[in-house]
């Protein structure tokens, strides 16, 4: 842990005062069934160095096999960045000596990665669109997972040793790259979750990435630097690293906006570091500065010869692209006629897919929406967890509202079933006839229950037949108590007049 | 005066987490010196036209599918570890050296 606390300047003060310039590099698990360069098992979970091979151990003498899915799905994370794909390109050793990587390189690309000069639009809350440059998009393994052992922390600082499991040495990664993004201003910590969402997003409907930030899928490093408004000169920046949530990523960025501030208003530099996040306390504390270990003494991998990509190859991986995201949902806003906040509230809750669903499985977008905004995320609240684990099925969206659109049970008593659905109770039509909800549309019940009503409130009968039709709903509360709240509410008005001889 | 100096020399040593004495620096020095400068003249040969190369035989392409194969088991991937603990390798403190 840091010794000391670091100073911070607020937010908006050091905006009025400086200008953030960011740059991100994300580093993306592929999904293939092995590993970058060797056919160990590239799968989460398993029980340590049991999903190694001679190669993932870098034993001596071994030799890596280029994985052509990994290859293919690095173009393809290329394509949907809108990067031009090398001609030519090759692999490259990166070498740095610690634990989590046997062989003391990591197989890497230097100079010429697959995919470079790209870019991607990025959408913030309100609308807005920034367009974020991509300089590159390279391929390269993943290190084994190191776990601090001993001291107080469960951090490296301080550990007594640490253990290493190489399951994950050797998993296929695509790095991307952006070039230095300017001009996000106070946006900074915003497009920076907005733009970590979108890759996130992307490579999950590539489907190359399981793409699940908590597992280290998807992680951020974010750099951070400032600039006095107007200087034409950038500033020293910082690297924070592994940041892998995305409401982490906008803190950091906000954290470290507002730490640099302070850092140059006291007339200060900023050191060239790599920064840790901690989640718990929501702060950057300095890592290791910039120095001769950062000379990774780049060269040729010997052992891999160079990829070639032609045209026709690159086409038909273009061809397998999926819609973009971004247009996707431009074209389903479109098609449900929601409003751009009614949208945005769905995007923003998760939803989407469960309402396209939905609307497949029987019903309208209105009444998708109705469910999956309303009643579904209401109970979800309740118990405390996502709108799509409380296990709602859109077939059951649909039996709900066939079952209120035949009159069998109004909207309030359709709540009431979710509800008991949700407890494990059955489908919606087991739990109407179990409990005897169906709304009472028998015109004898009603009519008895509408008859006490009305004789139990002459002034409100006198008052319906003076003219004051609606008076009704003062009956309404009485013929309600007497059906459990099962009755119709249009059919006692019609009956109410009917009785009274009043046309509706 | 040498392609390389002994300031390079120690450099790369201490990346390459290798220790020399003073006499092995400057014996060093001048033994990577002729090696740089022998290789330096190969660009005397090369003319601007000739396109660098890494590998010396024009192979390209070689791919594997992506289809499990044998691993080791963590027995065996562990045989030649000097500490373990369970199936983990164990080493010592990271950030002592540093």
């Amino acid at each position: 842990m840091a010794s000391h606390i670091d100073e911070l300047v607020d937010f908006d003060v050091a905006l009025e005062k400086y200008d953030p310039v960011l740059g991100f590099e994300v580093h993306v698990e592929l999904n293939t069934k092995t590993k970058m360069f060797s056919s160990a098992p590239n799968v989460f979970g398993d029980t340590p160095n049991t999903n190694v091979t001679p190669v993932c151990l870098g034993l001596p003498g071994v030799l890596p096999v280029v994985n052509k899915t990994a290859v293919e799905y690095a173009i393809l994370i290329g394509l949907a960045l809108n990067c031009k794909i090398a001609e030519r390109c090759g692999f490259a050793r990166k070498n740095y000596f610690y634990p989590d990587t046997p062989k003391n390189f990591q197989t890497s690309q230097y100079d010429d990665p697959i995919a470079y000069d790209g870019w991607l639009d990025i959408e913030l809350e309100d609308g807005e669109v920034f367009r974020v440059e991509i300089e590159r998009a390279h391929m390269e393994e993943d290190a084994g997972k190191l776990t601090h052992m001993g001291g107080a922390t469960g951090r490296i600082q301080g550990a007594d040793y640490s253990l290493v499991d190489y399951n994950r040495s050797g998993v296929p990664l695509v790095e991307i790259v952006t070039k230095t993004i300017e001009g996000a201003g106070k946006r900074a910590p915003e497009l920076a979750k907005a733009y970590v969402a979108a890759i996130r997003e992307i490579v999950k409907s590539l489907d190359v990435s399981d793409a699940k930030m908590e597992r280290g899928n998807v992680r951020c490093d974010a750099n951070v630097s400032l600039m006095l408004k107007g200087a034409e000169k950038f500033g020293t920046r910082t690297e924070t690293k592994n940041v892998n949530s995305l409401r982490a990523v906008e803190h950091a960025v906000r954290f470290e906006i507002e730490r640099h501030a302070a850092v140059l208003n006291s007339g200060a530099a900023i050191v060239q570091e790599t920064r840790h996040w901690h989640e718990d306390t929501r702060t950057t504390t300095s890592g290791r500065p910039k120095s001769d270990a950062d000379d990774y003494r780049y060269f040729p991998e010997p052992d891999l010869v160079p990829v070639i990509t032609t045209p026709e190859w690159i086409e038909e991986l273009r061809a397998r692209l999926p819609e973009p995201p971004a247009a996707r949902r431009k074209r389903l806003q479109a098609e449900w006629g929601y409003s751009d906040a009614e949208f945005r509230d769905v995007v923003n809750a998760g939803v989407t897919e469960a309402i396209e669903e939905t609307i497949a499985a029987g019903t309208t977008a209105a009444v998708a929406r109705k469910w999956w905004m309303g009643e579904i995320a209401r109970l979800a609240k309740n118990s405390d967890v996502e709108t799509l684990d409380l296990g709602v099925t859109p077939a059951t969206i649909v039996e709900l509202n066939s079952l209120i659109e035949s009159k069998k049970i109004n909207d309030k008593i359709a709540r009431q079933v979710l509800e008991f659905v949700v407890a494990g109770e059955g489908t919606p039509t087991e739990v109407v006839e179990k409990r005897s909800l169906a709304v009472v549309n028998d015109d004898s019940a009603l009519g008895v229950a509408i008859d006490a009503a009305m004789e139990a409130m002459p002034d409100v009968v006198a008052k319906v037949k003076a003219g004051k039709l609606q008076a009704i709903g003062a009956l309404m509360g009485p013929v309600m108590k007497a059906t459990r709240g099962q009755a119709d509410a249009g059919r006692v008005r019609e009956l109410v007049l009917e009785k009274l001889g009043i046309e509706g | 005066m040498s392609a390389i100096s002994r300031e390079d020399v120690a450099h790369l040593a201490h990346l390459a987490h290798i220790e020399m004495s003073d006499a092995e620096l400057d014996k060093m020095t001048g033994e990577l010196g002729v090696i740089v400068e022998a290789i330096a003249s190969v660009s005397e040969v090369a003319s601007a036209d000739v396109p660098a190369t890494t590998h010396p035989i024009a192979l390209f392409n070689v791919f594997r599918e992506d289809v499990v194969g044998p691993t080791l088991t963590a027995e065996e991937a562990l045989l030649n570890a000097p500490d373990s603990v369970d199936t983990r390798f164990r080493v010592p403190a990271i950030l002592d050296g540093e």
